[in-house]
């Protein structure tokens, strides 16, 4: 166990960046004239791809803590940052591959689906929210903002979470399995920090209680 | 590209299907397998999907490259087998496509429910080449094996009031995976009017690149409407109802805002989801090709067959 530790990182690292040499994979077998895994619509399917990975990133971030809880191992909350930046990073690339396989780098034909298609201006905002998340995990940022500050603006998560999966029920056509799937675990998540908050804040109020009759 | 000998084109020697059938029964005879049951049993198989089926070449095909086989056969939307598009190819050979029974109701003289073989005849069997626009726009090129709709529904004799007809598909939870979630609200209906049903057209498909359709594509028989989009052809179909009102339709009914009645391809109004302007072309053989999109045209090119069908329809409004 002692010594798998320094390993943890590194092997968590490649295994983030799986998905992304797997579809760098296909794409070499396509440019080699040869169908490979992404089918008769290898664009659509990266792009999906992508956004699968960059949903599922992130509900892998919200995870981390109540795993913390179970598995009563708070080391694996040093792993947690990492997650979340791959999140970012894989949305990022899904945002890329859309703007330049789909719209060919074309920056109006950009503007016009924010403006014009609900699930595109779902996912830019998400897309635009982790940014900040982003560029703020830093040691250096979490000192220079102090933990409070910085822990407050990074309960943007939850919020960014809600608009991917709403994103992901607004890009599906028909009542398709897979959004429920997301936002039922989105749910459970966020069902697990209130179970934990709300003990804790009944607590306090008995507290509190009798000092505020005086 | 340089177009070699396709592999749905047959030379003449080659057996129809009957005659086929006719051997199959043949040699389980000579096996000296010869009851009745057997023999019946023989009968009532799904026809292999590699038999060969011969047709004949029709004034409406386009000359464009098909799309490969392998691509319109394992890119598929029958949310009846899951809604990713490789569901289909994964699960649609559970679907058991003989015996099969298709119902006629409605506004008809000759209503009851008729068996597919009944229906169709194969020296009415036509080959069709045609473009296949899907509403969420990629196009495939596809040689359709079917008969011209307006020539079985006639044989129903549709009455005076008869001025739609309704399609629905098969729904068989049991055998079709898709359909144990509610994507839409099962079976699946489509509906044309009647003129649009009767034109020349309007095939109903039960094969395709010269053999049977898979079932993912739609067997044993389903409908092709060329000049809208794609989920106008609805697949599997066991109802044929002619009504006097328009009839609902499974994408309308779920995103009215969405999907219209007509759904005829039309670059000019866009779908909220997708521009319409353009389309993906699936298949074209190199890897640029990957990124090629073609200008989508009025009516999917069939505009100067179908366009005096909507003389004075605002399509706007008529989406
Ligand atoms: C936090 C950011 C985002 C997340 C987590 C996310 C996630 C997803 C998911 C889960 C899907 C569905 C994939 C599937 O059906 O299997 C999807 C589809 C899609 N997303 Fe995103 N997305 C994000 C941001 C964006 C942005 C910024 C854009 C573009 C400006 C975008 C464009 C698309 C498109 C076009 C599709 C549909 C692809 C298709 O129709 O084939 N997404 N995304």
């Amino acid at each position: 166990m002692a010594n798998i530790k320094p390993l943890l990182k590194p092997l968590v690292f490649i295994a983030m960046l799986t998905p992304l040499l797997w579809l760098f994979w296909q794409w070499g077998l396509l440019f080699m004239g040869k169908t490979g895994a992404l089918g008769a619509n290898p664009i659509e399917a990266s792009n999906r791809f992508l956004g699968d990975s960059a949903l599922k990133l992130l509900l892998l971030t919200l995870m981390i803590t109540p795993i913390r809880d179970i598995t009563r191992w708070p080391a694996i909350t040093r792993l947690r940052r990492m997650v979340g930046l791959f999140a970012f990073f894989y949305a990022s690339v899904h945002l890329v591959s859309y703007f330049g396989m789909d719209l060919l780098f074309s920056i109006p034909a950009l503007l016009k689906d924010i403006a014009k298609r609900t699930y595109i201006t779902l996912g830019m905002t998400a897309f635009l929210l982790l940014i900040p998340l982003a560029l703020t995990s830093t040691n250096a940022m979490i000192r220079r903002m102090g933990p409070k500050k910085w822990a407050q603006l990074h309960k943007l998560i939850y919020a960014i979470a809600f608009l991917a999966v709403l994103h992901y029920f607004f890009m599906t056509r028909g009542n398709q399995p897979g959004p429920w799937l997301h936002l039922g675990v989105l749910l459970i998540l966020l069902g697990w920090r209130i179970a934990k908050w709300l003990p804790a804040r009944r607590l306090l109020s008995m507290d509190t209680g009798p000092k505020m009759g005086k | 590209m340089i177009r070699v000998s396709k592999p749905w084109e047959l030379s003449e020697n080659q057996c129809t299907p009957e005659k086929l059938y006719l051997d199959r029964r043949q040699i389980i005879g000579s096996l000296g397998l010869s009851c009745g049951l057997v023999a019946s049993g023989a009968i009532a198989k799904p026809p292999a999907p590699d038999l060969p089926l011969v047709a004949k070449t029709s004034k409406w095909s386009i000359s464009d490259p098909a799309t490969p086989e392998k691509l319109a056969t394992s890119y598929n939307n029958f949310y009846e087998f899951g809604t990713d598009k490789s569901d289909p190819a994964k699960y649609a050979h559970a679907l058991i496509t003989r015996p099969w029974a298709i119902t006629v109701e409605g506004e008809a003289d000759k209503t009851g429910t008729f068996s597919v073989d009944d229906l169709i005849r194969p020296d009415e069997l036509e080959e069709r080449i045609y473009r296949l626009r899907c509403v969420e726009a990629w196009s495939m090129v596809i040689p359709w094996i079917g008969v011209p709709l307006r020539k079985i529904l006639a044989r129903f004799e549709p009455n005076s009031k008869a001025r739609y007809v309704q399609f629905e598909t098969r729904f068989e939870p049991e055998q079709m995976r898709g359909t144990r979630w509610p994507v839409l609200d099962w079976p699946y209906v489509e509906g044309l009017r009647m003129d649009e049903a009767m034109h020349d057209l309007t095939l109903m498909a039960v094969g395709m690149y010269g053999r049977h359709l898979p079932n993912q594509n739609g067997a044993p028989l389903r409908l092709i409407v060329p000049w809208k989009y794609g989920f106008k052809s609805i697949k599997s179909i066991v109802k044929i109802r002619f009504t006097a009102n328009e009839p609902t339709n499974s994408w309308k009914k779920s995103a009215p805002r969405e999907y219209g009645f007509y759904s005829n391809v039309n670059p000019k109004v866009d779908h909220p989801r997708w521009s319409q302007a353009t389309e993906r072309v699936i298949g074209g053989g190199s890897f640029s090709s990957l990124f090629n999109r073609r200008d989508t045209e009025m009516f999917n090119g069939y505009g100067e067959a179908v366009a005096q069908m909507y003389a004075g329809m605002n399509l706007k409004k008529n989406f």
